[in-house]
């Protein structure tokens, strides 16, 4: 019973983590209406810009993520802008396949540069806590805590601010937010740098819990691509609530699967909703 | 000399006969397919184990492979068929991620990352080994000749329209009353299985498969190669298919001499060099060296 507890609550950590880079997968889903593999190389080198402050700077894991956010969502905005967004006029599938090169070319970029070797970050050393016979990490704790941050100021961007709102006006109906002087280039930026940008934090809090290597993002890509098609792919809040869902399954698969099927999971989770509920939990509204 | 040309001509086939599966359900039908080495590699694991662990004969172990990867295509394309293209590239990646998992630690069944050595090859120890390199490259060319064939003369047939039709706007294909979803499933299948029927192939030549082999980096040369001889075409396929081998040669010579890296910085280098050749020719070339010629109407 306490070992089924404490793989619900590694599974709720873990579900909270994979939240970030799932809706920033889905955010630019909802707008640009294709899905951009991408993803797990921008994770991945979010995760390897943060480490170089965390080793090479000497910053704190909470500040260095920052440096994750910023390198991962400018390499979002530059290779969309480059790459991704002249291809998408031949057709969004064209560009669907552009990506997985997009993909692998930025996942040997780090290759080049770092080598295939696993890394660790420079964290302190602290002991687990523990409470009714349940385990967990300060390091979790601040991870979780990171996760629910940047996860809010999503929230509040799409709620109350006016880019957020001209964000879900072209995720509804794109042809009506032109008509009414939506800039569609500025949005696809604006999603672009902010999607790419929850991707590398989502890489770095991957990486503090374990360690990271060139295909980091690349393993998290079935979990976070499930998470996005289970909540509904193009819905922010569907984000959430797959990627809860593929966290604590695949925590909970650990009791009757070998710990490499974990993300053989999210394969058989889109499987099922695709099968049972195509729309996903909740739906395709973008908010 | 004689015998690179003749192991290079082999994957020129092999990479032909991929590339033909992918113009099947992407060039004519539309359909994404981001999951060709999962398929490849079913194929590959179907006859290396019926051939290799139960000594079937090698042409029932290449109807398994078949067989076995086409009706796993059913299964894929059975669930998104109702659903938009880019679930289908979702689901296709996540297969081959799933296969590959599959095929690295069911150990008792795939021998995990070590991989099956000493599959047969018709003829392998009993005539000397250039011999059977000569001998197994004209099997794969036969192969890919019939496949060439009979993909041609399905182009032209009401079957290859129905599925240009679905390809350039599937509800004006409903609407004339065809059964959409039984055209892409079965356009699916019979890719899938020439994708299996490769793998086997690839297994019988080199005698030796494991998960290594089967990387999404084959999937991005196999859509190179359709991509840059022409979507759409048949022969644009195997001219791609050729191609890429080329290139794939022409980078080991150039890392050969380039100074001061070390192995890894040279192979992410070519798979950067792969990549940004698939990007560019998506971004300035999307219909290929030979672009796909829809045949005539007949005159009146």
């Amino acid at each position: 019973m306490t070992e089924i507890a404490q793989l619900v609550l590694n599974g709720i950590i873990a579900g909270t983590i994979l939240a970030v880079p799932a809706i920033g997968i889905t955010a630019i889903y909802a707008v640009l209406r294709f899905p951009n593999f991408a993803v797990s190389s921008i994770a991945t080198m979010g995760a390897f810009a943060g480490y170089v402050a965390n080793v090479s700077f000497g910053l704190p894991a909470a500040a260095a993520i920052l440096v994750g956010f910023l390198l991962a969502g400018l390499v979002g905005v530059v290779s969309d802008e480059i790459v991704l967004k002249p291809i998408r006029r031949n057709g969004l599938l064209a560009a669907a396949i552009a990506s997985v090169a997009l993909t692998l070319a930025l996942e040997n970029v780090v290759r080049f540069f770092f080598g295939n070797d696993l890394r660790s970050y420079d964290l302190p050393i602290a002991r687990d806590w523990r409470f009714l016979g349940l385990r967990i990490g300060p390091q979790q704790v601040e991870n979780l805590a990171i996760a629910l941050i940047a996860m809010a100021a999503v929230f509040l961007f799409l709620a109350f601010t006016r880019m957020g709102k001209a964000m879900r006006a072209v995720a509804d109906n794109p042809m009506l937010a032109d008509i009414k002087g939506i800039n569609a280039d500025t949005v696809a930026r604006i999603v672009n740098f902010a999607g790419m940008g929850l991707a590398g934090i989502g890489g770095m809090l991957i990486g503090l819990d374990t360690s990271i290597d060139p295909l980091t993002g690349f393993r998290a890509i079935l979990s976070i691509f499930a998470a996005a098609v289970l909540g509904g792919l193009g819905s922010v809040p569907g984000a959430v609530v797959g990627a809860l869902t593929i966290g604590i399954a695949e925590e909970l698969s650990l009791l009757i699967l070998a710990p490499p099927y974990r993300s053989a999971v999210g394969f058989v989770a889109i499987l099922l909703v695709l099968t049972l509920r195509p729309r996903g939990i909740l739906g395709e509204r973008a908010y | 000399m004689t015998d690179y040309l003749v192991a290079m001509l082999t994957f020129a086939a092999l990479y032909g006969l991929m590339s033909l599966a992918l113009n099947l359900v992407w060039g004519m039908a539309g359909m994404i397919n981001l999951g060709l080495v999962g398929f490849f590699a079913l194929g590959g694991y179907a006859s290396a184990l019926l051939t290799h662990r139960f000594g079937l004969p090698i042409p029932v172990g290449l109807a398994a492979a078949f067989l076995f990867a086409g009706a796993c295509g059913v299964v894929v394309a059975l669930v998104t068929a109702r659903l938009r293209g880019d679930y289908l590239a979702i689901v296709t990646l996540g297969f081959a991620e799933v296969v590959r998992i599959i095929a690295s630690n069911e150990i008792w069944l795939t021998n995990g990352t070590d991989g099956i050595s000493g599959i047969p090859g018709p003829l392998r120890g009993e005539v000397p080994p250039a011999t059977f390199n000569l001998v197994y490259l004209l099997i794969v060319l036969a192969v890919v000749a019939i496949a060439f064939f009979l993909l041609q003369n399905l182009r032209h047939s009401p079957f290859g329209r129905v599925l240009r039709a679905i390809r350039d706007d599937d509800q004006v294909a409903a609407v004339a009353g065809k059964w959409v979803i039984a055209f892409k499933i079965e356009a699916f299948a019979i890719s899938s299985g020439m994708l299996g029927l490769a793998g086997a192939l690839y297994g019988h030549y080199t005698s030796y498969i494991a998960p290594d082999a089967f990387v999404p980096l084959v999937t991005i040369y196999i859509v190179l190669a359709l991509s840059a001889g022409g979507t759409g075409s048949n022969l644009g396929a195997l001219c791609g298919a050729l191609l890429i081998v080329f290139f794939q040669e022409g980078t080991r010579f150039i890392a050969a001499w380039a100074p001061g890296l070390g192995a890894v910085q040279l192979a992410a280098l070519r798979e950067i060099a792969i990549s940004a050749t698939l990007i560019l020719i998506l971004r300035f070339r999307p219909q290929g060296l030979l672009p796909e010629k829809l045949p005539r109407l007949a005159k009146r």
